[in-house]
């Protein structure tokens, strides 16, 4: 068989998952592409410092690193292998309906900030789509002061750049993802004051079950959790349910926060307000998948998820999905999943025994990940620390205030036509931060009779047809197509 | 007398204004929500520009005329939100034989009254620094301007309800309820709502609203893309556009048209449009469309190579073959009239629309003849077969 002749698989995203999905189409027989917006593949979890940086150690800080590495050297050494770096997917066409084919994958590649990235079309016989989460973040009075970072923010400069964000600082959110954040930080040296888990430790517990170390060895993340526990204990960091940032204050950039006791639903227990002086915060309300490019593919979601099978196919044909977009399990379970989904796109035999090992691994991840849910929920009474004046999108400075006021006059509550009059979730981040709470403020206002706008897709925060954004001389030059 | 408008697009919600404070009973459904279907996916030019001598030019001159005084009834901030701005349009040749076509079309505008100045290089320069040096011939209209669309309709519908108008959403016309060869009541989804007269204000639906009703219109529509750039500093001070636009504009071609037309809002993005392609309800967004957009763009203002797109927005424009709304009582159904087909001028359009019905309904004198638009000729009672 040629190379031309051979099943063609496109994977979008090298982390954990794409990587997998690559190794598995690959041992299936297929010629992969595996196309990455970043420079080294890894993704979040595994990611790799600059190169400048020529870290001595890299595997500082990172769990697995030599199972990466090595996972890393296969795939992309491998002569049926294109590993397109600094390559993002802007646009999936989906095919017509009845048309079994793969959607049109469009490409623009080059470094980000350099001029004239070319365009790039793929027609894959079968895309696997890997690209993630990104960290969610719930607006709170002063969350815009700098010195206020995400969770993933603040782990991307620690374990990315090895940058220390401050001196004296709470982590504070849902999940267990708080747990790494504060081990670099304190590993980067920061003061690591507290670590605020919103969720009562009841609702922690009951999701987690009467075993929650056995459940995380299964899905591979016992040791880890292990390690980062000990390690907050080393350093005397008390770790406290129960309890949320619910305020962040300073002149110019934060220089304390408000903590209070939360009730089970996440409204503030009056009275139990503290004032913490620091210079930074990080703050972290478990993670969004990046549904833009499953959306544009046209596949169907479940709980705000990509749905797939026990193949890990999505409902459009052709599309296969792994990692955090189909379920937020950390990366042990993305990679597993991209294992399975790989196989499946490469054409490789279901009845495999490896393939069926895979399956039974990633069902165990589903539990864990149907599990964390559980544990670390959002709770509803949010939107009870929000005054008027608090800015929920960042980008246009849309202020609580002012997206109420849309959505509670009748002739503006469609949900479309609040975010183009408040202009919430319009800006450069294209809603990527503020829109799922937006849409679930929107929600409860004014419950959406959008669903049935006729001829126009139901609105969904993650709609973005331009999914990365393209240069307007790189978008009028004729793509290389077939490649 | 009680009215249903039945969608609350911006020509619904601007007939519903009109008719409510006129004293009558107005209720307007829609199956959605308000503005949420075409009103927020186009754009927000009230064009004189475009329009060659016609009756369209008669009533985009008689909405003209009408948006400023509409806007003076009420307060800022909800006349804010409509984002008005009389910034003008300058229409752009870039080649000897589009300068040709567009000296012919601006004189005949001039003729009928028409604003139309001609820029010379430097006179061009000074208003659009930015745009490309390439131009064959430049024409400035001082009347055309813009608006918000959603927020334009908001504010109209907004008017209505002060009016005494209800609006009820999330409630599909499904069907029609007749006496004696008269509607007298829609049937919907949300039950059946008597009237004495139903206003099919459904855009690019109202084809297949006015078929459920047993009195079908050939209205289709006709797609249409635009992209928005990350928010710049002032680059784009008018509507900028291509002398093209005009003949895409009047063209029926099934084939993708595609034409410049630039302008920036006041959150600071670039507005490129737009293209036009008759694919049905077809809402995919073609990469190699907005390629063509792009191309076109840069032909104008060329330093936008290196500005990014953030985002991509596509709907359905209510086309008519012969380009003209469909205003006025439907003969076959007593009972029925029909606000609607704008194509690609509907926000523009819709006041003097609104002003037209509410005259011919309540049975005084319109400002412009209705004949044109009236819904018993051949372009709108034909059946298409291409659909
Ligand atoms: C900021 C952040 C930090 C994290 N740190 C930790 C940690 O320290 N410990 C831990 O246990 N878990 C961490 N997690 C969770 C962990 O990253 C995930 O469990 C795991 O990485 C998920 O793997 P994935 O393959 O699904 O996605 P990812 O690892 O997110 O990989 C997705 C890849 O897709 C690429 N991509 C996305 N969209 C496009 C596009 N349009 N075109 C081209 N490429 C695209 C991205 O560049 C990325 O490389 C972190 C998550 C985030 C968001
Ligand atoms: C890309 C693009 C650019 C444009 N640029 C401009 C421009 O610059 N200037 C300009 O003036 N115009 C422009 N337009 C055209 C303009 O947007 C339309 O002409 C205008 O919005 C039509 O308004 P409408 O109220 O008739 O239709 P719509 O806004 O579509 O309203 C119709 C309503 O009817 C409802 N409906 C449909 N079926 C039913 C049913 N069975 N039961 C109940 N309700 C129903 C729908 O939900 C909808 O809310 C543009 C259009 C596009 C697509």
């Amino acid at each position: 068989m040629t190379a031309r002749t051979r099943r063609h698989v496109a994977v979008v995203g090298a982390g954990p998952a794409g990587l997998a999905a690559a190794a598995a189409a690959l041992r299936a027989g297929a010629r992969v592409t595996l196309v990455d917006a970043a420079e080294r593949p890894g993704g979040q979890y595994h990611r790799m410092l600059p190169e400048q940086y020529r870290a001595a150690r890299p595997e500082r800080l990172h769990h697995g690193w030599a199972a990466f590495d090595r996972l890393r050297r296969h795939v992309l050494g491998h002569p049926r292998c294109a590993w397109w770096a600094e390559s993002s997917v802007w646009s999936l066409e989906r095919p017509g309906p009845g048309d079994e084919t793969a959607p049109r994958v469009h490409v623009v590649r080059g470094p980000a900030d350099g001029a004239g990235r070319e365009r790039l079309v793929l027609d894959p016989d079968a895309l696997v789509l890997a690209p993630g989460a990104h960290d969610r973040v719930l607006p709170f009075p002063g969350w815009d002061l700098p010195g206020v970072f995400t969770a993933g923010a603040a782990q991307a400069l620690a374990k990315g750049e090895r940058v220390v964000i401050g001196d004296r600082v709470v982590v504070a959110g849902a999940g267990p993802f708080l747990l790494p954040v504060a081990a670099s930080l304190l590993e980067a040296g920061s003061t690591v004051l507290e670590v605020l888990e919103a969720n009562p430790a009841a609702t922690v517990l009951r999701g987690w079950g009467r075993r929650p170390w056995e459940l995380a060895s299964q899905a591979g993340k016992a040791g880890e959790l292990a390690e980062y526990t000990a390690l907050l204990a080393r350093h005397r960091v008390p770790y406290r349910t129960g309890r949320a940032v619910i305020e962040a204050r300073g002149d110019g950039r934060v220089e304390e926060v408000v903590t209070a006791r939360l009730r089970a639903d996440w409204s503030v227990v009056s009275g139990t307000e503290r004032i913490v002086a620091v210079d930074a915060v990080c703050v972290g309300h478990g993670f969004t998948p990046q549904l833009e490019l499953p959306l544009a593919a046209g596949c169907a979601l479940r709980e705000g998820f990509v749905q797939v099978d026990g193949d890990q196919r999505t409902t459009a044909p052709a599309v296969l999905a792994a990692g955090e977009i189909t379920g937020i399990a950390g990366a042990p379970a993305a990679r597993v999943e991209g294992l399975v989904a790989g196989w499946a796109a490469g054409g490789g035999d279901a009845a495999a025994p490896e393939a069926r090992a895979a399956r039974r691994r990633r069902d165990r991840a589903r539990a864990f990940a149907a599990r964390l849910a559980a544990a670390h929920p959002i709770g509803d009474g949010w939107p009870g620390w929000l005054r008027p004046e608090t800015v929920v999108c960042r980008c246009e400075e849309t202020t609580y205030g002012a997206l109420c006021r849309a959505a509670d006059a009748p002739a503006s509550a469609a949900a479309r036509a609040v975010k183009l009059g408040t202009r919430a979730g319009l800006g450069p981040c294209q809603a990527r931060i503020c829109g799922p709470s937006v849409a679930e403020l929107l929600a409860r206002r004014s419950p959406p009779p959008d669903l049935a706008a006729g001829g126009h897709r139901p609105a969904t925060p993650h709609h973005r047809p331009v999914a990365q954004p393209i240069r307007l001389g790189e978008l009028a030059r004729p793509p290389k197509e077939n490649l | 007398m009680r009215v249903v408008v039945l969608g609350a697009g911006i020509v619904g919600a601007a007939c519903a204004r009109e008719l409510a404070r006129r004293g009558l009973a107005v209720t307007v459904l829609d199956r959605g929500g308000p503005a949420a279907a075409t009103t927020a996916h186009g754009e927000g030019n009230v064009l004189v520009s475009d329009k060659g001598p016609g009756p369209e030019l008669e009533l985009a001159r008689l909405s003209r005329r009408l948006w400023p005084e509409i806007l003076a009834e009420h307060e800022a901030p909800p006349a804010d939100a409509v984002e008005w701005d009389a910034k003008g349009g300058i229409v752009v040749a870039t080649t000897d034989a589009g300068a040709r076509e567009l000296a012919r079309f601006a004189d005949s505008q001039r003729a009928a009254g028409i604003t139309a100045d001609t820029l010379d290089a430097a006179a061009l320069a000074e208003a659009e620094p930015h745009v490309t040096r390439d131009v064959a011939l430049a024409v400035h209209y001082p009347e055309d301007a813009q608006v918000q669309p959603s927020g334009a309709a908001a504010f109209l519908l907004g008017g209505a309800l002060r009016a005494g108008a209800e609006l009820r959403t999330g409630c599909e016309v499904l069907g029609a309820v007749t006496s004696g060869g008269r509607l007298t009541a829609v049937r919907t989804s949300a039950g059946t709502i008597e009237a004495d007269a139903f206003v099919n204000a459904t855009g690019p639906w109202s084809g297949e609203v006015a078929a459920r009703l047993g009195a079908p219109v050939d209205v289709r529509p006709r797609r249409g893309e635009v992209l928005v750039t990350t928010p710049q500093p002032p680059l784009v001070f008018h509507k900028v556009y291509d002398a093209d636009y005009v003949g895409a504009v009047g063209s029926g071609a099934e084939e993708l048209q595609a034409s410049a037309v630039v302008e920036s809002t006041r959150a600071g993005t670039i507005l490129l449009g737009s293209s036009r392609r008759r694919v049905g309800f077809d809402d995919r967004l073609r990469p190699e469309v907005l390629s063509v957009i792009a191309r076109k763009a840069l032909r104008l203002f060329p330093c936008l190579a290196g500005v990014p797109v953030m985002r991509a927005y596509g709907g359905f424009r209510p086309y008519v073959p012969d380009h003209l709304p469909v205003i006025g009582p439907d003969p076959r159904l007593p009972g029925l009239w029909h606000a609607g087909g704008h194509e690609g001028a509907g926000i523009g359009l819709s006041p003097g629309t609104a002003l037209l019905l509410a005259d011919l309904l309540t049975g005084r004198a319109p400002q412009i003849d209705p004949a044109p638009f009236r819904v018993d000729r051949p372009a709108v009672l034909f059946e298409g077969d291409d659909q």
